[in-house]
């Protein structure tokens, strides 16, 4: 017997449909049991004070701090380089061999193992640079491996100013840097916003490449300069979880509860500029 | 010089992974350390044979492939041509936070809920299995394989479709011959750089496959991959001894294989480019 084609494309449509049902239910159950069991933890206490017990009590704030530090250190390196680089290839690389190995070297960078860029910060920044187990060590891995995802998002924010902007300031005589700083910087701004904020959230999450670079099992002071070692929450997590025996499972649902608000925050408030300026575009 | 730097930084990477490994590489023997089945880099004398990891590897990818791959172009053909604007928006959103929960959240939950329910479902010793680390390389190399596949056949051309239809096919029919034909290629490349995921991934991994270094048999027992090996034991090595090396050199691995897969994905997007 042969199925009528439209009876075909009801049945397949719904199978399509439970499919994809079926994918995004995890991210649901993850956020909802780690919300559930972790928000009893979450005290202010929880929040701002030190771990006690060997961490198996207290609270977490100094792997707050010292995220916050990480993060921030990393902005400082990453936006200046990752941006200029951007505005380098999109508006003065030519087409020419330079420009292709220097593209298929971003999209290496993109692609390489976490734990391969925290072997190779560990060689080159704690040991080759002395720069030792510190804030400074990890950020600048961090910021090696964001690298390619800051160049990609700015470039393409850069490519989509339509050329006519170009043109018309051109043509009334203004120079090629002064097009580029004053006409097509201001309009990719909520395209690099977006960028930047993506690669907080996924600095803010990250645990491989600060594995031997940066994060610490305890301090019991908050970090003096960027050359000290921290703590950093998702390493906290990750300790807490597999190598602490009878540590409270509350509170590393607490962890993971204020880890994730932290990296989804960030990363809504991306996703949310991109619609909105998607939306309200001018051209 | 800043566009340069991206060139300088993968040979830095490349050279520091060299000649951190080289020696160790030149004494013990390539041959030795990817064939060696045994790896046993604390004993005496230590053994640094990579032959378990590499399987370890191969097998929780290629378990992952099995799962997401499907999952992922089916997903990607309802969001992209099926579901209304509202919905395709809204699944969209869900899918980028699913790519933004970090990995130690993800191998958390899988060490607390998958963990135990396959070790009652399956009857095992333990739940710390290779199966376990298939599941949940899956559900992370998801978000990419569903968002590039889904780019891909988005960006099929409105005539082939227009065509199709005109000649009496159904929406289904369309999309099944004509749609996913001629996103094949970006398909491809999404499945591939998914796959980079999956062998580049650590923390979850390292939380749920029971990290023990042995050939695995079934997909139902533990097993050890290349980049869980390198983060469980970095912290344990001494600076420049053969054990220290040998990690370098497993990472100099890990990183001609990503090589490799961004060359064939490369390859693949190029090809709809045209």
């Amino acid at each position: 017997m042969k199925l009528n084609p439209k009876l075909t494309q009801k049945i397949s449509y719904f199978i399509l449909f439970l499919v994809t049902v079926f994918a995004i239910i995890p991210v649901i159950i993850i956020i909802s049991v780690i919300v559930k069991n972790g928000l009893p933890a979450i005290t202010l206490e929880f929040l701002t004070s030190f771990p006690k017990n060997g961490i198996r009590g207290g609270g977490i704030f100094p792997a707050i701090i010292g995220t916050f530090a990480i993060i921030i250190c990393s902005i400082v390196i990453i936006c200046p380089i990752g941006i200029l680089a951007a505005i380098y290839l999109n508006e003065y690389a030519g087409n020419n061999l330079l420009t292709k190995i220097i593209k298929l070297a971003i999209i290496n960078l993109a692609n390489i193992p976490s734990v391969v860029y925290g072997l190779f910060g560990f060689s080159i920044f704690v040991v080759f640079l002395r720069l030792g187990v510190s804030i400074i060590s990890g950020a600048l891995t961090l910021s090696i491996m964001e690298l390619p995802v800051i160049i990609t998002t700015t470039q393409n924010a850069l490519n989509s100013v339509p050329s006519s902007f170009r043109e018309a300031s051109l043509s009334l005589g203004v120079s090629h840097w002064q097009t580029i700083r004053y006409v097509v910087l201001p309009s990719a701004v909520p395209g690099i916003l977006t960028g930047t904020i993506l690669s907080i959230a996924r600095i803010s999450g990250e645990t491989a490449p600060i594995l031997f670079t940066a994060a610490v099992f305890y301090v019991p002071h908050l970090p003096h300069s960027i050359f000290d070692q921290v703590m950093i929450l998702p390493y906290h997590l990750y300790i807490t979880s597999t190598n602490v025996p009878y540590m409270p499972q509350k509170l590393v649902f607490g962890i993971a509860l204020v880890l994730l608000i932290m990296v989804l925050t960030i990363s809504s408030i991306s996703i949310i500029i991109r619609i909105y300026f998607r939306k309200h575009k001018k051209w | 010089m800043c566009g340069m730097l991206s060139v300088i930084f993968v040979i830095l990477i490349f050279g520091f992974l060299f000649v951190e490994s080289f020696t160790f590489l030149k004494n013990f023997g390539i041959f030795r350390f990817i064939t060696g089945k045994h790896w046993f880099p604390a004993s005496n004398p230590p053994s640094f044979g990579i032959l378990p990891l590499i399987i370890g590897s191969i097998l929780i990818t290629f378990g992952a492939c099995i799962i997401a791959i499907p999952i992922s172009i089916m997903s990607a053909l309802f969001i992209s041509e099926i579901a209304p604007e509202n919905l395709r928006d809204f699944l969209k959103f869900l899918i980028e936070l699913m790519a933004a929960i970090p990995s130690v959240i993800i191998g958390f939950i899988g060490m607390i809920i998958l963990v135990p329910f396959i070790k009652k479902t399956f009857n095992l010793s333990t739940g710390l299995t290779a199966f376990s680390g298939s599941i949940v390389l899956a559900f992370m190399s998801m978000p990419t394989m569903i968002s590039i596949s889904e780019d891909a056949i988005h960006s099929v051309p409105w005539k082939y479709k227009e065509g199709a239809i005109a000649l009496g096919a159904t929406k289904w029919q369309t999309i099944r011959k004509v749609v996913l034909k001629a996103a094949m290629p970006g398909i491809i490349a999404a499945i591939m750089l998914g796959i980079g995921r999956i062998i580049g991934e650590t923390m979850a991994v390292m939380m749920v496959t029971g990290n023990a270094s042995n050939i695995p048999k079934t997909i139902f027992v533990p097993v050890r991959t290349m980049t869980a090996t390198i983060a469980a034991e970095m912290g344990e090595t001494v600076r420049g001894s053969m054990h220290y090396r040998s990690l370098f050199a497993i990472g100099l691995i890990l990183f001609l294989i990503t090589f490799i897969i961004n060359l064939i994905a490369d390859l693949f997007l190029r090809k709809i480019r045209r």
